[in-house]
């Protein structure tokens, strides 16, 4: 055993469902479905982790055995020491979850209330509980609606009251599955920047599960992508870019059409008619370039966009560049 | 003991929240309580004395029967059975309690909140209109606490049904069956003592009948001193033992779990 160990130690974890298919009139045919495929990795205390994949990866997965939700099919496991799966209970004292899809409030009653019963549920003395509300209470906002039913409250101030209910009972590690999933800007900046002081201020370990590039951006020191099942990429978020190329691009629509342009260290993905894709190393300044585009050619219309976290995926998974000038229309 | 409390208390409140369909539940069950008493009275008058009962007890049973609907949920279900199939489970699962304990509080605080929205009113337009029985104090404190029994009868059968829905795919069959289950053999299509022979003997020792045939016989007071103890014993049996087979089967599904999805 080391000194310190990990929040949480993943070695070789997999998780296999039973799928059962109709195949024909009455028979079914079963399948097995490797939602995890053996992922190791460790989460330090501290760290502030971005867990990302496409839909289907095994990213919920994941999550539900961390919580102990369900058994590893193989694999050992370990969170705050504990076996997840085995010491259920005990962890879940130690530790906060939010499935961004589900709430643990009740709908029918006001936000207070699924918050003092869950001061109940983990027991929480009462002055402990005061000072925590009371800060959870000022840090999101919570105040204009502590006193509305759940189900009156807008996906914002429902995430904001679940990321309260999940952290009542000062967790030392806080799971988080999709959490600004469908939120509105101002609830999403509210949550990043108070999952930003939880981490930094309180030191509290987060493990954070999304499909927003800026949630990564501006929260996640190192991100870990999962595919298939299987860690595709363990490592900082500079690391992810300059492995994948993810480089800005710089969409120009010039007057006419004509050669790919050029512009030292630019590289030219792709034209079509006056339109150029240009690939935009971070290091290169983008005003600069826009500029010297301005002097030497007749420019209609320019964007610069960032790569989102989809392509950047898709573009390590097949292992090329081809995002960038595929998918989504790059209309300014 | 912790937590649990709490939760009932929640769900006491969060079940009379929205009194007003409560109130139309109310209603009808009061308006097929008058249908279902003509139907009693006349079968009473052919019969006299049928099953032991005269046609004031097979009156004030048939009020009974609709005023115990909603505690007992005659028609089965439960919260839980939809959470498991949009895998809001996950949540249940989750929280640092037993996962039955939870929801038999939550099911004692609905089962209060039910009693007091849609049981008084069938009982009392029921007593206004035909010959009724009211009881004395000592049958008031025994129904109570046969009535309790019966919730959690009721929720040791609800709780069995629901968990097999982490192993089926498609619960209706099984909930059909349950229904018929219910409502024949808790005596809330006809009492349970009407039922002759073997049939009669059979049903009044399935755990059905603890849900509302027994609380309505000690309320009618066809229980006194030990028969009344033995009345409360058996929905008692019944409730221990069906708890303890849900407690078993929380554990088969926690460890063949399969929760719907992300
Ligand atoms: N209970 C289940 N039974 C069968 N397959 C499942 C179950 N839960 C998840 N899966 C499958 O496992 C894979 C991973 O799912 P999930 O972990 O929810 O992905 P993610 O959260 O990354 O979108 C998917 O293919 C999904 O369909
Ligand atoms: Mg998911």
């Amino acid at each position: 055993m080391r000194a310190e160990p990990g929040m949480i130690e993943a070695e070789d974890v997999a998780k296999s469902f039973t799928v059962r298919k109709r195949s024909g009139r009455l028979r079914r045919t079963r399948t097995t479905l490797d939602a995890v495929d053996g992922v190791s990795f460790t989460v330090r205390r501290g760290e502030f982790v971005g867990y990302l994949g496409p839909n289907g990866a095994g990213k919920s997965t994941t999550i539900k055995m961390l919580t102990g939700i369900l058994t590893p099919s193989s694999g050992s496991l370990r969170v705050c020491g504990l076996d997840p799966a085995r010491r259920r209970t005990e962890l879940a004292r130690r530790i906060g979850v939010v499935f961004g899809q589900r709430t643990t409030l009740w709908w029918d009653l006001p936000l207070r209330d699924s918050l003092t019963l869950i001061r109940r549920l983990y027991r929480v003395d009462a002055a402990a509980h005061r000072t925590r509300l009371a800060e959870l209470t000022a840090l999101l906002e919570l105040e204009p609606f502590l006193d509305t039913p759940v189900r009156q409250l807008s996906l914002g101030q429902r995430m904001r009251g679940d990321l309260a209910a999940a952290l009542l009972h000062g967790p030392e590690l806080l799971v988080l599955d999709e959490p600004t999933i469908g939120l509105d800007v101002v609830s999403k900046a509210t949550v990043r920047g108070f999952l930003e002081r939880l981490n930094t201020e309180r030191g509290t370990t987060i493990l954070l599960t999304t499909h927003d590039l800026g949630d990564i951006e501006r929260l996640c020191r190192r991100v870990m992508i999962i595919d298939h099942g299987r860690l595709a990429f363990d490592g900082g978020l500079d690391r992810l870019r300059a492995t994948v190329g993810a480089d800005r691009m710089l969409v120009v629509e010039l007057a006419r059409p004509g050669p790919p342009v050029v512009l030292d260290g630019i590289e030219v993905l792709r034209t079509e008619g006056p339109r150029q894709w240009l690939r935009l190393p971070n290091a290169v300044n983008a005003a600069a370039v826009v500029s010297a585009l301005a002097e030497r050619h007749e420019v209609r219309d320019i964007s610069l966009r960032e790569a989102d976290i989809e392509e950047v995926l898709a573009g390590l998974y097949r292992g090329d560049h081809a995002y960038w000038c595929s998918g989504r229309p790059v209309a300014p | 003991m912790g937590v649990y409390p709490w939760v009932a208390w929640f769900a006491f409140r969060r079940y009379t929240a929205y009194p007003l369909g409560s109130g139309a539940e109310a209603l009808t069950n009061t308006v097929f309580g008058f249908i279902r008493a003509s139907v009693l009275i006349a079968l009473w008058r052919a019969r006299p004395g049928l099953g032991g009962y005269d046609t004031a007890d097979a009156v004030t049973f048939c009020f009974l029967t609709q005023a115990l609907i909603g505690p007992v949920q005659v028609f089965g279900g439960m919260e839980l059975t939809e959470r498991i199939r949009n895998g809001d489970v996950a949540i249940d699962l989750y929280r640092p309690t037993a996962l039955q304990g939870w929801w038999l509080a939550d099911d004692l605080g609905r089962a209060a909140g039910s009693l007091l929205l849609r049981g008084v009113l069938p009982l009392v337009a029921g007593a206004l209109v035909f010959p009724f029985h009211w009881p004395g104090p000592a049958g008031a404190a025994a129904f109570t606490v046969a009535v309790t029994l019966g919730v959690l009868v009721s929720f040791g059968l609800r709780y069995l049904v629901t968990l097999c829905s982490f192993w089926l795919h498609d619960g209706r069959g099984m909930d059909a069956v349950a229904l018929v289950l219910s409502l024949f053999f808790s005596g809330m299509t006809v009492p349970l003592v009407v039922f002759p022979g073997l049939l009669g003997t059979v049903a009044r020792g399935l755990p059905w009948a603890a849900q509302i045939q027994v609380p309505a016989d000690v309320y009618l007071g066809k229980h006194t001193g030990t028969g009344l103890l033995g009345a409360l014993a058996f929905q008692a049996v019944w409730a221990m033992a069906l708890l303890a087979a849900g407690h078993v089967l929380t554990g088969m599904a926690r460890r063949k779990l399969v929760i719907h999805g992300g």
